[in-house]
C-alpha cells in the first residue's frame, strides 16, 4: 500500500519538473556564479534568470529578492537585520505569540540584547487584531513582524490591515510567509510589506533554499557576512541548483495557483466534514474560513496525540501532531496555548496538511481508518486510567 | 533499543521468528550538560542515534518516545528521596515497574502491539497446568537479570517477551556478528543511567544539596569517631571513604537520617540473619500460605542464600537466613528464589 502523505506543511515532495530543471546544475553547469569565467557566467545567468522570474511572478523588482537557505534564515535576517539597523531610532519590536520558532527565538535573542519585544495575544481562532498592533506601536517601535499564515493551525492573519497601520506609523513590517507563499496570493504593495520570508520546500521545491523580499529603500543589516554575493546583503556561494529549482517551483505554483487552491480546498473541506461527522468530541482549530487551503488541524478529546500519530504512521498515513520542529519535546504547542486550548484537547491534536499530489482517494482512505483508530485509543486509554498500575 | 548488543539481538531474533518488530527507544535522561562527555548506557540522545542505526540495519521501523518527565517524577525524584531517608535505593527496579512495564506497556497497547520485548537475561514461561506465568533466571548465571524484574505482575508477564533468557552472552554476541549488526559498546548496566560520569556528589549537589551536610560518625556505643561528608555518600557495608584510622577495618552498619549520623562497626557487626521486606510483589499474584524454604538475594551481586520466608500480612515478609548475611541494606531489594524461579520480592525495610 502506498503511504499517504499529509504533512505538506512540514515539507513537500519535489515536483519532477523542478528536479529536471535542477539537474544540469548538479552535473554540467557547476560553476560558481561569482566566478568571472564562462563556466561561472552560465551559473550566474541561471540565478539571475530565476530572480527575474520569481520577481515577475510575485510582483516584485528583481533587486528586492535575496536568496537565502530557507525560511528560518530569512526570518533571522529580517528581524535581526532590521533591529540592528534601526537601533538608533528605537528598540521596540512587535510580534505575535503564535509565530514560528525561528521568529520567536530570534526575538528572545534580541531581548537579551536590550530590545523590547511585545508578543501580541490572539483570539481563540489564532487571529491577531490589527487594533492591538496599532495600540502597541509607540515612538520606540521599529518593526512589526506578523506571520501571514500559521504553520500549525492554518489561520491567515490580516496582514493587509496590519501593513496599512505600520506604513501610517513609519514602522517596518515583516511577514513570515513561508506557509502562504505560492498557496494564496500575496499583495506586496498598497499597502507595503517591507520584508517577506519564503521557502522553496513548502511548494514542491528543494530544501535548503528560500528568499527574503526586501522592499526598495529598506535598509537592514546583513545576517551572513563574508563575500559580496546578493549585492553585499547575503554572503555565501549561491546554491545554484536550489535556486533554479526554487524558481521552477514558484512558476508552477503561481501558474496554477487558483486551480490548485480550489482543488485542495475541496479536499480539505471533505476531510474536515468527514472527521466532524464521524468522530465525536473533536474540534477544528484555527479560523474556520480564514485558513490555508491545505490545513486541517483538529483535536480529539481523550486521545494521546503521539499514539495517534504513530498508529496512523503504521497504517500508512503521514501527518504531524503540530509543528515538525517540536518533535519529541512533549512541550505543549505555544500556538495551542495561545488560542487557549485546554490541555486535555491539546494533547490529542493532529495536523493534516494537504498538497498538490494528494487525491480524493487519500482523503477517503484517511476517513476510513481514522474513526476506528480514535475509538481504539479512547477505549484503551480509558481502560488504563480506570486500572492504574 | 539502545543500539547495544542485547536489545539489537533481541530485535533480530524476534524478526527471525516472524514477529512484526517495531523498535522503540525511550528518551528518559535529562538533557546532558556536556555532549562530549556522553558516557550514557541508555535512553539519551546517543542511544537514539545508535538504535536508529540498528533499526535501519534490521529494516524495522523505529520511534522515539519521550518520557523524561515521567522518568524524573517516578524514578529520579524517588531515588533522591530514598537516599535522603538514609536508604540505598535501586532505581532500575522502579524504572522497570513504572516506565518499561508501566507506561511503555500501556503505550504499546495503544499502538496495537501484542507484546513488548526487552533484552533482559531472564525467562518468562507459562505453567503447563494453569497457564500461570513464571519468571525464571536467565540461563547465563553471570548475566541473569531476574533480580530486577521481581516487580512484574501476571498481566505484565503475559505481554512481555524476553528472547535472550535462554542464551549466554557469548552466544548473543555471536548472533550479532552473524547478522552483521554494528552494535555499539555500552557501559555495563550496573551503573545508574542518570548519574553522569558516576559523579554521585555532583548529582546530589544539583538535586538536593541539603543532604550533603556533614555529621558525626559513631560506633555502636555512640562514641564519635569522625565526621562524614553527608549520608548520601555512604551505603551499608561501605568501608572506603570513612576517614577513620582504627586497629581493625570499620564498615558502615547503620545510617540514621534524622540524626544525620553514620554508624560504623567491625565486620562482624554487619552480619545478620533476619530481614523484613515491604511492598512485596508475588509473581504468582498471591503470597504463599505459610513459611517456605527459599534462596534470597539481597543485592544484584549477592549469591542467593538459603533461608525461610514467612509472610506477615500487610505486604510484609520476614526472611530468616540459615547463615548470617553481610550488609543487609534498607532500600535494596530482596528477591526470593525457588531453584531458578522467582517467587517474588520486596524492599528491605529498616526493622529486622
Amino acid at each position: 500500500m502506498n503511504p499517504i502523505y499529509l504533512d505538506n506543511a512540514a515539507t513537500t515532495q519535489v515536483d519532477s519538473a523542478v528536479m529536471e530543471a535542477m539537474l544540469p546544475y548538479l552535473t554540467d553547469l557547476y560553476g560558481n556564479p561569482s566566478s568571472i569565467h564562462t563556466i561561472g557566467q552560465l551559473a550566474r545567468r541561471a540565478i539571475e534568470q530565476t530572480r527575474n522570474s520569481i520577481a515577475k511572478n510575485i510582483g516584485a523588482y528583481p533587486d528586492e529578492l535575496v536568496f537565502t537557505s530557507g525560511g528560518t534564515e530569512s526570518n533571522n535576517h529580517a528581524i535581526q537585520g532590521a533591529a540592528f539597523a534601526l537601533r538608533d531610532r528605537g528598540n521596540r519590536i512587535i510580534t505575535s505569540s503564535v509565530e514560528h520558532h525561528s521568529v520567536l527565538k530570534t526575538c528572545h535573542y534580541l531581548e537579551r540584547r536590550g530590545f523590547e519585544i511585545v508578543y501580541l495575544s490572539v483570539d481563540g481562532n489564532g487571529l491577531v487584531d490589527p487594533d492591538d498592533v496599532q495600540r502597541a506601536i509607540n515612538g520606540r517601535t521599529i518593526l512589526v513582524s506578523i506571520m501571514h499564515a500559521n504553520n500549525e493551525i492554518g489561520t491567515i492573519e490580516p496582514i493587509e490591515d496590519i501593513a496599512r497601520i505600520t506604513s501610517e506609523h513609519g514602522v517596518l513590517f515583516h511577514t513570515d510567509a513561508v506557509q502562504s507563499f505560492g498557496h494564496v496570493p500575496i499583495e506586496l504593495h498598497n499597502p507595503g510589506i517591507d520584508l517577506l520570508s519564503a521557502s522553496a520546500h513548502k511548494i514542491h521545491g528543494p530544501k535548503g533554499v528560500g528568499l527574503l523580499y526586501i522592499r526598495r529603500g529598506t535598509r537592514i543589516h546583513p545576517f551572513i557576512h563574508g563575500g559580496k554575493q546578493e549585492d553585499g546583503r547575503r554572503a555565501s556561494t549561491h546554491n545554484v541548483p536550489g535556486i533554479v529549482g526554487f524558481g521552477k517551483s514558484v512558476s508552477i505554483a503561481i501558474e496554477h495557483i487558483e486551480r490548485i487552491r480550489r482543488k485542495i480546498t475541496g479536499l480539505r473541506d471533505k476531510l474536515i466534514q468527514g472527521i466532524i461527522n464521524h468522530i465525536r468530541e473533536v474540534r477544528l482549530n484555527g479560523h474556520p474560513s480564514k485558513r490555508l487551503p491545505n490545513n486541517v488541524h483538529v483535536s480529539f478529546r481523550g486521545v494521546d496525540g503521539e499514539s495517534l500519530l504513530l498508529s496512523l504512521d503504521m497504517s500508512g498515513v503521514a501527518c504531524s501532531t503540530g509543528s515538525a520542529c517540536s518533535f519529541a519535546t512533549l512541550e505543549q504547542s505555544h500556538v495551542l496555548q495561545a488560542i487557549g486550548l485546554d490541555e486535555g484537547m491539546a494533547i490529542g491534536s493532529m495536523r493534516f496538511s494537504l498538497g498538490r499530489f494528494n487525491s480524493e482517494d487519500d482523503i477517503d482512505r484517511v476517513l476510513e481508518i481514522l474513526p476506528g483508530i480514535v475509538d481504539r485509543l479512547r477505549s484503551v486509554s480509558s481502560f488504563h486510567s480506570n486500572n492504574q498500575g | 533499543m539502545s543500539g547495544g548488543v542485547d536489545s539489537s539481538v533481541s530485535a533480530a531474533l524476534l524478526k527471525e521468528e516472524g514477529f512484526e518488530v517495531i523498535g522503540i527507544t525511550l528518551q528518559l535522561l535529562p538533557k546532558i550538560t556536556n555532549p562530549a562527555d556522553n558516557t550514557e548506557s541508555c535512553c539519551g540522545t546517543k542511544s537514539i542515534r545508535d538504535a536508529q542505526e540498528i533499526a535501519a540495519e534490521l529494516n524495522i521501523p523505529h520511534y522515539v518516545l519521550n518520557m523524561r518527565i515521567q522518568f524524573r517524577d517516578m524514578v529520579i525524584d524517588n531515588f533522591v528521596e530514598e537516599y535522603a531517608g538514609g536508604r540505598t535505593p535501586n532505581p532500575c527496579i522502579r524504572c522497570n515497574q513504572f516506565i518499561k512495564f508501566g507506561i511503555l506497556l500501556n503505550k504499546a497497547e495503544e499502538l496495537g502491539a501484542d507484546f513488548i520485548a526487552t533484552g533482559h537475561y531472564a525467562r518468562i514461561e507459562q505453567e503447563s497446568q494453569n497457564n500461570e506465568y513464571m519468571l525464571k533466571k536467565g540461563v547465563d548465571t553471570k548475566k541473569d537479570q531476574s533480580y530486577f524484574l521481581y516487580v512484574m505482575t501476571q498481566r505484565q508477564l503475559a505481554q512481555v517477551l524476553m528472547p535472550l533468557g535462554s542464551y549466554r552472552k557469548e552466544d548473543v554476541r555471536e548472533i550479532a556478528r552473524k547478522h552483521d549488526l554494528h552494535v555499539h559498546r555500552k557501559p555495563e548496566s550496573q551503573e545508574i543511567c542518570f548519574i553522569e560520569s558516576k559523579d554521585y556528589r555532583r548529582f546530589f549537589e544539583q538535586h538536593k544539596p541539603d543532604i550533603l551536610v556533614p555529621g558525626p560518625i559513631r560506633d555502636s556505643h555512640e562514641r564519635v569517631l569522625g565526621t562524614h561528608s553527608g549520608i548520601v555518600n555512604y551505603t551499608i557495608g561501605q568501608r572506603r571513604g570513612l576517614g577513620i584510622s582504627s586497629h581493625q577495618p570499620l564498615y558502615v552498619t547503620r545510617i540514621d537520617r534524622d540524626q544525620n549520623t553514620l554508624y560504623v562497626g567491625p565486620r562482624d557487626e554487619e552480619y545478620h540473619r533476619d530481614l523484613l521486606t515491604e511492598n512485596v510483589n508475588w509473581i504468582a499474584g498471591n503470597p504463599p500460605i505459610g513459611p517456605v524454604r527459599i534462596r534470597a538475594k539481597i543485592r544484584s551481586i549477592h549469591v542467593p542464600a538459603e533461608g525461610t520466608l514467612s509472610p506477615e500480612g500487610q505486604g510484609k515478609v520476614r526472611v530468616r537466613f540459615d547463615r548470617p548475611q553481610w550488609a543487609i541494606t534498607p532500600g535494596q531489594a530482596a528477591v526470593f528464589y525457588m531453584e531458578d524461579r522467582v517467587l517474588g520480592g520486596g524492599t528491605i525495610g529498616e526493622e529486622r
